[in-house]
């Protein structure tokens, strides 16, 4: 009903768009935006260190993809995080907000160290399958708490999942001082290193890479998995239609309580089994950095990719990318490491700033428009 | 335990918790005003490295005056950790981004911009060492006489001059927000906007306010950890971090009050120290220990939404935008 | 006449779009009297009154409050001339207790004397007779002391001239009748007051004057000693208009869903049906008139498995197999189940009946997901439902894939109610389907309700044109306060007879016929 007094326009006025822009124009907004978080992250470079931008970008790229090895890298931290991201994507479509990524990959990565562990003398594909689906159970039970307390007592799940982190956390550490190795090291070590029960095997080797190939094969399963039980599943569309308005969602007969505990449980699964992606394909082996904050990382490509599982690809690759390249540049111009979080911050507020230029249009004062 | 250890346990707890408590009130501020920032952790590392940058270029260019150094590197550790507000600010009230991933991503750049520098700092001015500020640093542990008065003199008074202050704010915040005006403006517009901007509040002004001032609180919790708590240095380590989702913890365990953050950051360091002094823990069993806090959270959060007592609920449209025209 | 005037508005017109909502209105409000506003749905009553307290600023026209001009831009103005709105939804703030709300955005010093204000909040509550402790929060009070405390917060404004919108919607009678005795003590302190209100039998009661709009246009005013229901109903109503709806005799009736005793409450305790019994027959169109909020909304929604029953039954008689069954405990999954064909247009529709995000074919997939046995869910058909309700009812969209929030308000109505029709349901429940569309969307949909009654469905519209009720329904059941105050014929009742039913409660309605 507030409609704006006809008296006092101000200087501007913002307000929703009444038709959706084209895709080209809504992708064109995000491209301007990225650009100008380059020349953004650029001057920051050059203010920091008094580099030539152009060579730091050129470094970027070599460190990213330069060599088949750095490809192989960057490839392989993509797939784990997108793996998360799409893990996400129910979820967040319900408009649930799994902060708790990075506890459900820890306890997802913690079961499937403990499978390599305690049953490194199974057959390596009754070894990997059990591994898969404790992953999944663990990260399930992880999601499985915050679910029931949301869809039962209202229970602010972000607040609830951002707790479960630190629970995995601590917990991690505790299976860490537990499988310790060597002694007094305060790391379990790389598993099996001998045997290698328990790690992805090899598909194609090209002298560097043992284990090349297994992840991007699980995660891309996964990742078609999720498009196709997102977007043609009588789930996924339990999902679209809870995410809209729940009163729709019981006026069509869903059962909106269950619909939630399930999606939850199975988003929690997913994360799990990223859990299981990062121990058995690339570190083989568990500490609290196992997640190294990709669970939170990878909420932003879900929300940029707008949970649309096959653009979440483009954005993890994105995201890897630029961690890598600013790394290389980090070595190469000897600057911490850590530049790579501040030009990735630096992106993504641009980014994020850019979706309001998609949704909404800004009107100038001047001519008064009869409503 | 002998008495030494406790008192030693009883200063860590303060210690800790004055850290957090830092973090945790001015988070409160700022979801009074209805905005969940959880980039808590990344603007107590901005306000961290705000001060120790200052510090740092002051005491290379010879400065060798405590008080001076004092000064500079808190007014730096304000602007700084203002700054990272008001990029929240921006993008969340006047672009209207979502606040968790904002938050998240103000997490990742501030922890970023602080762990750069804190390495950089050295190569930037010419490789000079390990860095510590040790003049400005012994500003900001400095206690009186009283101080080694008696037990009670050391556990009382033997803190540096910020845990005092942490106190002193929690308590004028529970003021400004229960006993003035403006106090109940704000909160008003974190239960309920709409109705805050047809009582002829500027909604927009109020959370931006808000979110400035509370993100330049949080990030004294960053300055206390570099000055006081490691003594005038830089660890690369992450624990500012940790620390800051421990200070988003203790806003939901102390229900939004600022004066329950005072006892609920003691008893966090208390229980985050305790281990050291229970017979028997092994290393193992004390990882199992250090959950105790979260725990404790999670339990406190579920209570909450169980009894449904409306004082001790989160405020209503806590992380949603607020555009008049949508309604 | 030298009356003088708290409010005098002269020529008021706003306009929303193409919609003129209030046309060259000449009103005023008399120094110390109670003036009621009446008028139907959508007679611009609001609007008008939004007008004197800064929400709209009207396109002509000139207010005058207490004989000088002044302009009113926004809500600060109105109270600067002593102008207070009591709205019908409240602007509080659940956890804060009532003195809190009541100072909430004030201008003053710094520090809050809370002691001080609660003491002018007793003070004002003693005066009138107001059952509000200052420090009780809102959270604890029943709806009537919140409206109690936006009552006290336009005082404690200075206010002296209050406008009440719709304010017994949400009272019962008891507590209606205590706000009556509160406007009259307000009056006797010498405050002038406006209420609108639809509801004859409280203008009666309470008012020194009526004042009637219908369809924005101003259409007198009279003094209430020299009124009765019957001329006020004429005023609000006026006459009856002919609109040449098609309308065929019912086609064998038989009962298909008889109501008995239906009685549910809100969330809140609220009594919102009190013991509702009616049947309604396949072949016909039966139609629910009565004011806003009179139950229709709960009725509809308790038939459909959405809305708590306290009491009563639910049968619906199943045409094939012969059997009845009863609905009252079934959620919507549950009828569908049990083989009850039941289709519904419900008065929200992007917030119930839609999904806003998604196109026709995503919201055809409303009623049909379940459908098959697979994981999967089949697109084919519901895609071709769309495209058909897209010629067919010629729905303007560019594609079947646009989302339906983007689309105008007719548009939106031709899907909703097109899928509604199209599963051949044996009950087609309707809600406002006509709300906001312009003539010939109204004529198309009208044209579908009858095509669908004389496939033998049970029809139940929900409408607030009394001209519509009449001449499109067979039988019209009237609800007055969430009870059935008359099931009548549509054919041969006039107008003034359903408005004087729909405004009369039952006790009431047994004194006056």
């Amino acid at each position: 009903m507030d409609k704006e007094h006809a008296g006092h326009e101000p200087l501007l006025r913002m307000s929703k768009r009444g038709e959706l822009l084209p895709a080209w124009k809504s992708w064109g907004i995000r491209l301007i935006a990225f650009f100008l978080s380059l020349v953004a992250s650029g001057l920051v470079i050059v203010l920091i260190s008094g580099l030539n931008p152009a060579a730091v970008f050129a470094t970027m790229l070599d460190g990213a993809v330069g060599t088949s090895k750095r490809m192989w890298v960057t490839i392989r931290d993509a797939m784990t995080l997108l793996c998360i991201a799409v893990g996400l994507a129910p979820a967040f479509k319900m408009r649930f907000w799994n902060i708790g990524a990075e506890g459900q990959i820890l306890v997802g990565a913690i079961a499937s160290a403990a499978c390599m562990i305690y049953f490194k003398n199974l057959p390596t594909p009754v070894l990997l399958l059990v591994m898969i689906v404790s992953s999944l159970i663990a990260g399930g039970i992880w999601g499985f708490f915050p679910g029931v307390f949301k869809a039962r007592w209202n229970t602010n799940e972000t607040l609830f999942t951002l707790m479960m982190n630190y629970i995995a956390i601590q917990l991690t550490s505790y299976f860490v001082a537990l499988w310790e190795n060597p002694f007094g090291s305060n790391s379990v070590g790389v598993i099996n290193s001998q045997t290698k029960a328990g790690w992805l095997p090899n598909l194609l080797s090209d002298g560097y890479n043992k284990d090349f190939g297994w992840n991007v094969i699980i995660v891309l399963t996964v990742t078609i998995i999720m498009y196709l039980y997102m977007n043609h599943s009588k789930h996924g569309y339990e999902i679209a239609v809870i995410g809209d308005s729940e009163n729709t969602a019981r006026y069509a007969g869903i059962r909106v309580n269950r619909a939630y505990v399930r999606t939850i449980v199975f988003s929690g699964a997913i994360c799990g089994l990223a859990g299981f992606v990062a121990v058995s394909g690339a570190s083989h082996t568990i500490s609290t950095s196992t997640a190294g904050g990709r669970g939170f990382t990878a909420i932003i490509v879900a929300w940029l990719a707008q949970f649309n599982s096959v653009v979440m690809v483009i954005f993890s690759f994105l995201l890897v990318f630029l961690q890598k390249g600013a790394q290389a540049i980090a070595s190469a111009y000897n600057l911490s490491q850590e530049v790579s979080e501040m030009i990735t911050g630096i992106i993504l507020f641009f980014l994020l700033g850019s979706e309001f230029f998609v949704n909404y249009t800004i009107h100038f004062r001047g001519k008064k428009v009869k409503a | 335990m002998t008495q030494a250890q406790l008192l030693t346990l009883i200063n860590s707890a303060i210690a800790f918790g004055t850290v957090i408590m830092l973090g945790a009130i001015g988070e409160i501020l700022i979801e009074k005003a209805g905005n969940l920032n959880l980039g808590i952790p990344g603007i107590m590392y901005l306000g961290g490295i705000g001060g120790m940058i200052a510090a740092f270029y002051y005491e290379l260019g010879g400065g060798a005056s405590p008080v001076v150094g004092l000064i500079l590197s808190f007014l730096c550790s304000l602007l700084f950790s203002a700054l990272g507000g008001l990029i929240y600010a921006f993008l969340t009230i006047t672009l209207r981004a979502n606040q968790n991933v904002t938050g998240l991503t103000l997490t990742i750049f501030g922890g970023g911009v602080a762990n750069f520098f804190g390495a950089s700092l050295n190569t930037l001015a010419g490789g000079v060492g390990q860095i510590s500020v040790p003049v400005t640093s012994s500003a900001y542990i400095a206690y009186t006489k009283l101080g080694y008065m008696g037990t009670i003199g050391k556990v009382l008074f033997a803190h540096g001059f910020m845990a005092y202050l942490a106190i002193l704010l929690a308590v004028a915040m529970r003021y400004f927000l229960n006993r003035t005006r403006p106090g109940l403006n704000l909160r008003a517009v974190g239960e309920n906007p709409g109705t805050a901007d047809a009582a002829g509040i500027n909604v927009t002004r109020y959370k931006y306010l808000a979110i400035i001032a509370g993100s330049a609180v949080a990030g004294l919790g960053g300055l206390f950890y570099t000055m006081d708590y490691i003594k005038g240095t830089w660890a690369n380590d992450g624990t500012i971090e940790g620390l800051g989702w421990l200070a988003v913890a203790l806003v939901i365990f102390a229900t939004w009050k600022p004066v329950g953050a005072i006892w609920g950051s003691y008893l966090f360091g208390f229980v985050y120290w305790a281990y050291l002094y229970i017979p028997g823990l092994s290393r193992r069993t004390l990882e199992l220990f250090k959950m105790l806090p979260y725990v404790i959270t999670l339990v406190v959060l579920i209570i909450v939404s169980l009894r449904k007592k409306r004082e001790n609920q989160p405020p209503a449209s806590l992380g949603l935008s607020y555009f008049r025209e949508e309604r | 006449m030298a009356v003088p005037c708290a409010i005098k508005m002269e020529n008021i017109t706003k306009r929303f779009g193409k919609v003129v909502a209030n046309d060259h209105i000449n009103m005023e409000l008399h120094e110390g009297e109670i003036l009621s506003l009446l008028g139907e749905n959508g007679s611009g009553k609001t609007t008008l009154m939004n007008q004197l307290s800064g929400i709209y600023f009207p396109d002509e026209g000139q207010i005058y409050v207490h004989d000088k001009p002044v302009t009113i831009g926004s809500p600060k103005d109105a109270f600067d001339n002593g102008i207070g709105m009591i709205h019908q939804h409240f602007k509080l703030v659940d956890v804060f207790t009532a003195t809190e709300n009541i100072v909430l955005g004030l201008e003053g010093e710094g520090r809050l004397d809370l002691k001080k204000a609660s003491e002018k909040v007793a003070e004002i509550c003693a005066r009138y007779g107001f059952d509000i402790s200052p420090e009780q929060k809102i959270y604890d009070m029943s709806v009537s002391q919140k409206q109690t405390v936006e009552i006290v917060k336009v005082l404690y404004r200075g206010a002296d001239i209050l406008i009440l919108d719709e304010p017994t919607a949400v009272l019962t009678p008891q507590e209606t009748d205590k706000l009556f005795d509160i406007m009259r003590a307000m009056k006797k302190d010498g405050k002038s007051l406006i209420i609108i209100t639809h509801k004859l039998h409280e203008v009666l009661d309470v008012s020194d004057r009526v004042a009637v709009l219908r369809k924005g246009e101003y259409i007198g005013d009279v003094m209430t000693k020299d009124a009765n229901q019957q001329s006020l109903t004429d005023m609000m109503v006026g006459h009856a208009v002919t609109l040449n709806i098609d309308r065929p005799a019912p086609v064998d009736p038989k009962p298909r869903l008889e109501i008995s005793g239906l009685t549910v409450y809100d969330e809140l305790g609220v009594k919102r049906l009190d013991n509702v019994s009616f049947t309604a027959m396949s072949g016909e169109i039966l139609g629910i008139a009565g004011v806003a909020g009179s139950g229709q909304k709960e009725l509809l929604e308790s038939i459909a498995g959405l809305y708590p029953v306290s009491e009563g039954t639910i049968v619906f008689h199943d045409p094939q197999s012969g059997e009845d069954k009863n609905l009252v405990g079934m959620d919507p999954l549950a009828i569908k189940k049990a083989g009850v064909g039941m289709a519904f247009v419900p008065e929200d529709r992007l917030g119930m009946g839609l999904v806003g995000s998604m196109g026709m074919t995503g919201n055809m997939m409303l009623r049909s997901w379940r459908n098959g046995n697979g994981l999967f869910v089949n697109r084919k058909e519901p895609e071709k439902l769309a495209n058909d309700i897209w010629k067919e009812l010629e729905v303007v969209t560019p594609s079947t894939s646009f989302p339906v929030r983007r689309m105008s308000g007719g548009n939106v109505q031709k899907v909703l109610v097109g899928r509604e029709i199209a599963q051949d349901p044996a009950v087609l429940m309707t809600a406002y389907a006509v709300r906001g569309l312009d003539i010939n969307t109204s004529y198309t949909i009208y044209n579908l309700l009858t095509k669908e009654k004389m496939k033998g469905i049970a029809v139940i519209y929900v409408g607030e044109d009394l001209d519509v009720l009449l001449e499109l329904c067979d039988r019209l059941v009237v609800l007055c306060g969430g009870q059935v105050s008359g099931v009548v014929d549509a054919r041969t009742i006039t107008k003034e007879e359903v408005g004087l039913l729909m405004t009369q409660h039952r006790k009431e309605g047994a004194v006056n016929g």
